[in-house]
């Protein structure tokens, strides 16, 4: 093929530039279905490659390129060293090319399985996708994976590309026949408009102009179509949503509030509530830097004022009063996990809206979503790239909308507490009202009151190490020593419980974290009842020890890391249970084939091998009355 | 039914929001400021995502100390204008290694930009530092996110980047790490022009052509900006009509010939281009890997 000289692609005619609009792209489709090869056509054919970027692609097709003699238009796209070494796509690229009617952003995703949370990072901000599969192929599992995530993230338009026309000597029977499954498929999806088109990103056939190879072919070539497709439809339209990202005071004369509609309009006089506390205020004035404007629409990042004064906070939402959303602590949400540490239920994570960052865990995994034929399997946890429908429970309520009305005020991440990796992307699918219907029983006595009666200052002792370190020892030590005091206390020990509470729990991770957060609640109900709790627990995870801390006011949580080497541990195996687990008799066993986080900052930390249980336990009894737990 | 917002509209709200949810988020964050017409861009939009109030973090400049002179100059109006504080953080290390770019070249760059901006980094303790970089100009950076993570050390893992969803960014991070921030990452060079004559942004005047003194030197345009430039034998300096397409250190950085006196020529000739816009880059030109090897030790 030859090379044209690149030319402005503004064309001959001049065509102004006037406000041309945008259209966000994704690019998806199995490994070797041709993406990064689409997007090299797609820049070439626009005229946006420059001599010196033609120069490095021809020098950089000779050296690592698969098209022979040809250009190899994937290495446009494939930036990063080592997959132009490995010569595959590990990670979202984003390019931009344009057409004197259009600006394009196109994020283009790899087709490996195990990259599926970039393909949905791709598609979250996406208003049409092109989906592509090898003619010579057919679907694939990963083609139907990726039209249910692209349904799933809200793409409602999809072009099913089916490239490489040409290895199939343009045969329209083929292509019927793959645009006929898709079809079949895609109807059971939440996919509206479906356009397939026969192409050969290679060749360039169908991509900007219609091909001469294919006369029988009477629909648009993808360029011509992508001109013309409606972008971010009814976003405007929808009712307004405003979440307040910025309160901007730099003086007492000046109030304002600073944010980017997710939907709706806005103008002066127009008025609005605040979604959580249902305050109603009018709009006083809309701003945009220096310039003051009549009206705002979805999609403007503006400065708001008010006409009252009411109290308005970063993550507030300010909504039309007559179409509010739901402003809940119990949601039900599809998530897709991305990271390698599988979702636990219970264990406690961060949670990113609009503004707001509030704690909240998995109540109920309901069912897994499989991609390939959408069916709804059971599963006690999430793995990496899989796609799960759960209730969530939050700790505070939160104004949300279902993500199929609202991609802005329905969406959400997760963020693991302690890594603070975003490993999960959630879209709300409705709000469940159980909190609307449970409300808080206010009692006339309350915690205070039990405690005073019982003369002392409740408090819990959480004992965490590994088995055999010592933990039961001490506490039993620690409660004898409150009992002659005279102190009320109750211990809560890790196999008794077992026994009673949560016989129904095993030892995989999902159970040790549903068997801690039942042990803190009950901590909890005794701590209200106004006693000394000593739990006696392995509790191995990190987070779980944080949510039960969480729970109970500052100071009335007492870490003690018992800390026993495993060597000693083990040594001392008091109920056998290391010698069965080296032995392979005792599967998920902590320290062998189970990990233990150690604390990071407990209160109390034991060295059990330097000092007998009675002088430890006075240790921790010195603690208590040194920080006016004990008097 | 389109979309009401034009091009420029949607990026620049997009743009406003990342730059307050930054200031929303994080403990101490600073705008690195290179005095270039990206820069130029971004401090504009940070003015605007907060008016009537200035930004609320201050403006750093890593100086390797061979910019050019008019650059100093606009610099330190600009700070003024915005009402920003300006922190100026020279590498001294360097300085006092005598170096400079005759005779050191990368390791120059590495020192005086990359050593120096970490420093700086560390030693006022920022945990979030806006840059003006895009993913249009170069390979590596057309996968990096806007939301960028590094390590207390400053490097940048490709294969370990944090999925980034809708416009919610995760800015959690442990003691010591920080995030570098992109809000002009989905621009084009197009994008950053056609923006400046609508918005109506001060530039350097290199931007714009003047006779001004040069050498050609490997097949570039080297202005001899003032009496440290050192000439190879057989160079002479001559008077020639240049401008520049980007801004850097005045040795290193190849002008253009061109006639484009106004904003509305150089969009003209920025459309006909047929060089991309860091060919005329000498840290560019290297390996095509040189971005990503230099951004994983830190650079920008």
């Amino acid at each position: 093929m030859a090379l044209q000289e690149p030319r402005t692609f503004t064309g001959t005619g001049g065509e102004t530039l006037a406000a041309p609009d945008t259209l966000r792209i994704l690019t998806c489709g199995s490994v070797d279905d041709g993406k990064s090869t689409l997007i090299g056509r797609l820049l070439y054919d626009c005229k946006l490659l420059l001599s010196d970027q033609i120069a490095d692609l021809e020098r950089d097709s000779r050296r690592h390129g698969t098209a022979g003699e040809g250009i190899d238009f994937a290495l446009l796209v494939d930036g990063l060293e080592a997959e132009r070494e490995q010569g595959i796509t590990i990670d979202v690229a984003w390019r931009f090319f344009a057409t004197p009617r259009r600006r394009f952003i196109v994020a283009d995703t790899p087709g490996h399985e195990q990259y599926t949370r970039n393909m949905a990072t791709g598609a979250s901000t996406a208003e049409l996708a092109i989906l592509l599969v090898d003619a010579a192929k057919g679907l694939s599992s990963q083609t139907r994976r990726h039209a249910l995530i692209c349904s799933l993230m809200g793409i409602r338009q999809v072009v099913l590309a089916v490239n490489k026309m040409d290895v199939v000597g343009f045969d329209e029977v083929v292509f019927a026949r793959i645009a006929e499954e898709f079809g079949a498929f895609a109807r059971r999806t939440r996919l509206q408009t479906i356009t397939p088109i026969p192409l050969s990103a290679r060749e360039g056939d169908n991509v900007s102009a219609p091909s001469p190879n294919m006369p029988w072919w009477q629909g648009p070539a993808l360029v011509p179509f992508l001109e013309q497709a409606p972008s971010a439809p009814g976003t405007e339209s929808a009712p307004l949503r405003f979440p307040v990202q910025w309160v901007c005071r730099p003086d007492r004369s000046f109030r304002g509030y600073a944010g980017t509609l997710a939907s709706g309009r806005l103008k002066a006089g127009d008025e609005i509530v605040v979604a959580a506390s249902g305050r109603a205020s009018r709009i006083a004035a809309i701003g945009l830097g220096e310039t003051p404007l009549k009206e705002a629409r979805a999609g403007q990042s503006v400065m708001l004022r008010l006409e009252d004064e009411i109290d308005i906070a970063r993550g507030d939402v300010l909504v039309a009063p007559e179409a509010r959303p739901e402003v809940t602590d119990q949601i039900a949400a599809h998530l897709v996990w991305m990271s390698e540490e599988p979702l636990l239920p219970g264990r406690p994570y961060w949670l990113k809206a609009a503004g707001r960052t509030v704690s909240a865990q998995v109540s109920e995994l309901k069912h897994h979503v499989s991609v390939d034929t959408l069916e709804e399997t059971a599963g006690k946890v999430l793995e990496l790239n899989e796609i799960g429908f759960a209730n969530l429970s939050l700790a505070q309520p939160l104004a949300f909308d279902p993500y199929a009305d609202n991609r802005e005020t329905g969406s959400f991440v997760l963020i693991d507490r302690f890594s603070h990796a975003t490993v999960a992307a959630g879209m709300v699918e409705f709000s469940l009202r159980r909190a609307a219907n449970i409300h808080w029983q206010s009692l006339d006595i309350d915690r205070e009151a039990r405690a005073r009666l019982k003369n002392q200052k409740p408090t819990i002792l959480w004992f965490t190490g590994l088995s055999g370190a010592g933990k039961s020892t001490v506490a039993n030590w620690v409660e004898k020593k409150l009992y002659a005091a005279g102190r009320h206390t109750i211990t809560l020990d890790g196999d008794n419980v077992r026994h009673g509470l949560n016989r129904d729990l095993g030892f995989t991770d999902a159970d040790r974290v549903e068997n801690i957060r039942r042990v803190a609640e009950t901590a909890k109900l005794m701590s209200d009842a106004g006693l000394i709790v000593l739990v006696s627990f392995i509790s191995p995870f990190r987070s779980e020890r944080r949510m039960a801390r969480d729970l109970v006011a500052e100071g009335e949580f007492v870490e003690v890391f018992v800390d026993t080497p495993i060597e000693v541990a083990e040594k001392r195996d008091p109920k056998g249970l290391y010698a069965k687990a080296r032995a392979g008799k005792l599967k998920n066993f902590t320290g062998i084939d189970s990990p233990y986080e150690p604390p990071e900052r407990a209160e109390i930390r034991l060295d059990t091998t330097s000092g007998e249980p009675e002088e430890l336990a006075e240790a921790i009894i010195a603690y208590l009355k040194a920080h006016g737990r004990l008097s | 039914m389109p979309h009401g917002l034009s091009h420029l509209d949607r990026l620049e709200a997009e743009s406003l929001h990342i730059i307050r949810e930054v200031a929303a988020e994080c403990r101490h964050p600073v705008m690195l400021y290179s005095i270039g017409k990206d820069s130029s861009v971004m401090l504009h939009l940070a003015r605007k995502a907060f008016y009537p109030a200035p930004p609320p973090f201050p403006l750093m400049h890593i100086d390797t100390t061979w910019k050019f002179r008019d650059m100093y100059a606009f610099r330190d109006r600009m700070a003024q204008e915005a009402g920003m504080r300006l922190i100026v953080h020279v590498n001294e290390e360097g300085v006092a290694a005598g170096l400079n770019p005759f005779d050191h070249g990368a390791n120059y760059t590495r020192v005086m930009k990359t050593e120096g901006l970490k420093q700086a980094l560390s030693h006022h303790g920022f945990d979030a530092a806006f840059g003006g970089a895009r993913r249009d100009e170069e390979k590596s950076r057309a996968k990096e996110r806007i939301f960028s993570f590094r390590s207390k050390s400053h490097a940048w893992d490709p294969r370990n980047q944090r999925p980034e969803l809708w416009h919610l960014y995760n800015t959690m991070i442990h003691e010591g790490e920080s995030i570098r921030v992109f809000p002009l990452s989905n621009w084009t060079e197009l994008d950053i022009w056609t923006y400046i004559e609508r918005e109506n942004i001060p530039l350097v005047p290199l931007y714009f052509a003047e006779e001004r003194p040069v050498v050609r030197r490997e097949g570039q345009w080297i202005m001899v900006d003032d009496a440290r430039m050192r000439l190879m034998p057989g160079e002479e300096p001559q008077t020639r009509l240049i401008r520049f397409r980007t801004l850097g250190c005045y040795p290193l950085t190849g002008a253009v010939e061109s006639k484009a006196f106004s904003l509305a020529e150089v969009i003209l000739e920025t459309m006909g281009a047929t060089q991309s816009e860091r060919g005329g880059r000498a840290i560019d030109r290297e390996a095509s890997a040189s971005m990503e090897r230099k951004k994983r030790e830190g650079y920008f």
